[in-house]
């Protein structure tokens, strides 16, 4: 039995029965995540947003989560596929933990793993639909990497995914540098959602920020940013073309 | 001569007719032929006395620079400057032809131009081409009313805004102002805020590049600041020139006549002409 799925130009693509679901486009999605490294380790930040299409239809997404002693994941993108990439990175550690002998994975390792898992799935057509950002902190040695769905991998001291690329990207190239405190690097890190804020039109204003540690993981509560609207100019636009807009 | 008569389109404005062919050619697998795009950051921000505008100076042709120090800051009036990016020809074209208008009706009026009358020809211009005139607008100036700054999109619409980016570059640059626009910056802090915006537009973005050029208005002067900053410059020029080895050694001069020198004296009759 095979099926024949129909795609935007026209032509049709036989596929085997066993995997006729593939992904073609994402539903549920979550925005840009930032990430930072600093002095103690790596800060990372996220809305809690889930974008149904246009519809913001889930308001309590978190979409950065604790791995291991070592390592917190973020993601971006598709947020059935961020849960079913943590059930694998659980059944990793859970394996691990059986081991029972004191080793641990580090954040090298999962970001390896997952660059892996990513690449496979896009290799038979089946992309895993996210961005994933992959900070850790083992033996005094911080990392921060990233994995996009077709499986480019990279390491860096500042990452962004999505719409974060292009509005949070140039400023941490600017202003980012090494050994920030925590103060700073949070206040650079809102700066950035700030932004997006206003220039992403699926963020909303509930960030988390995430840090970790030699000591572990800590996930801030959710809060908001202060906005600025009082520009003279918002309130009369057309105070010198009149019929204007 | 009668055949002119009536080939002449009844009205004026854009004629359609050619696209459908466009697409069945396009359909068929023919490659339109590319434009030559100033992929672009330009921005524009009003600060305490009036307006500045600033613009990258790359014109690229797909994946090639065709222009590295191209001018994306026009004319419009002594007192209105306009950034373009997008189509350069649509750029150049567009805020020509305003100009233009902007200096008849200056001598109509007597009067000095206002922004929103280059806003509206702008805008009716382009509207009137649905898109197809390819270019996006940063039209700054002060005039009577004030300072003013409108960004001018392919389509016709129009903003009104504090501060304002296009092209490419313009999330970089966007991201910028957003950081840290305010109220009330004085000349130098505005300048300054501008080549910031451009310089993350030239450095974050692939279709903008090369220098910084800045044009600031104010009552009755405008500076226009060409090559305001040079952040791209040849590296590696050695600054004690270039020596190169030896050159091969001269080891004997002789000339060799070919052939004998030969004295004529006129004689006989001169040539038939």
């Amino acid at each position: 039995m095979t099926f024949t799925i129909p795609i935007e130009n026209g032509d049709a693509v036989k596929i085997a029965e066993a995997e006729s679901q593939r992904t073609l486009y994402p539903y549920v999605t979550g925005t840009s995540i930032v990430a930072i490294k600093y002095k103690d380790g790596v800060l990372m930040a996220s809305d809690m947003g889930g974008s149904y299409g246009s519809t913001l239809r889930y308001k309590n997404i978190e979409r950065m989560k604790a791995i291991g002693k070592h390592s917190l994941l973020g993601a971006s993108g598709e947020i059935s596929d961020f849960q079913e990439i943590l059930r694998y990175l659980d059944e990793l550690t859970l394996n691990d933990n059986m081991w029972d002998d004191g080793n641990s994975l580090g954040p090298k390792e999962i970001h390896n793993y997952l660059t892996r898992v990513m690449y496979n799935r896009r290799n038979k057509f089946n992309p895993l639909w996210n961005t994933l950002v992959l900070g850790g902190v083992k033996n005094g040695k911080s990392y921060l990497g990233m994995v996009s769905m077709i499986g480019v991998s990279f390491e860096d001291d500042h990452v962004a995914t999505g719409f974060g690329n292009h509005l949070a990207r140039p400023i941490l190239r600017d202003e980012w540098h090494a050994d920030l405190s925590f103060e700073d690097g949070v206040k650079l890190l809102e700066k950035c959602m700030r932004v997006l804020l206003y220039r992403d039109r699926s963020a909303i204003n509930k960030l988390q920020i995430a840090k970790i540690t030699e000591e572990g993981v800590t996930v801030s509560q959710p809060y908001s940013l202060k906005t600025f609207w009082e520009y003279s100019s918002f309130h009369n636009p057309t105070a010198s073309a009149e019929g204007s807009w | 001569m009668s055949q002119s008569a009536v080939d002449v389109p009844p009205k004026g404005g854009f004629s359609f007719d050619l696209c459908k062919r466009n697409d069945m050619l396009t359909q068929k697998g023919l490659k339109a032929p590319s434009f030559l795009k100033t992929g672009t950051t330009i921005v524009g921000l009003i600060f305490k006395d009036g307006v500045i505008l600033g613009a990258d100076t790359r014109a690229t042709e797909g994946p090639i620079v065709a222009d590295k120090n191209c001018e994306k800051i026009h004319y419009m009036a002594p007192n209105i400057y306009c950034c373009g990016a997008g189509t350069a020809a649509d750029t150049e074209a567009v805020t020509d032809m305003v100009s233009s208008q902007l200096r008849l009706h200056r001598y109509q009026t007597s009067r000095d131009s206002r922004i929103i009358t280059a806003l509206t020809l702008l805008k009716k211009h382009l509207f009137s081409y649905q898109g197809h005139v390819s270019a996006a607008l940063v039209l700054g100036g002060v005039d009577i009313t004030g300072p003013h700054l409108h960004t001018i999109y392919p389509h016709g619409s129009t903003d009104t805004l504090p501060f304002a980016t296009m092209g490419s570059g313009s999330l970089a640059a966007m991201s910028v102002f957003e950081a840290k626009y305010k109220e009330g910056l004085t000349r130098d802090e505005g300048i300054k805020l501008v080549a910031e915006a451009i310089c993350s537009g030239i450095f974050n973005d692939l279709g903008s590049g090369s220098n910084v050029d800045i044009c600031v208005i104010t009552k009755g002067n405008n500076e226009y600041l060409r090559n305001y900053m040079e952040p791209n410059p040849r590296t590696y020029v050695s600054s004690k020139g270039y020596s190169f080895t030896k050159k091969t050694e001269v080891l004997l001069t002789k000339i060799t006549p070919l052939l004998e020198r030969v004295e004529i004296t006129e004689v006989g009759e001169a040539m038939e002409e």
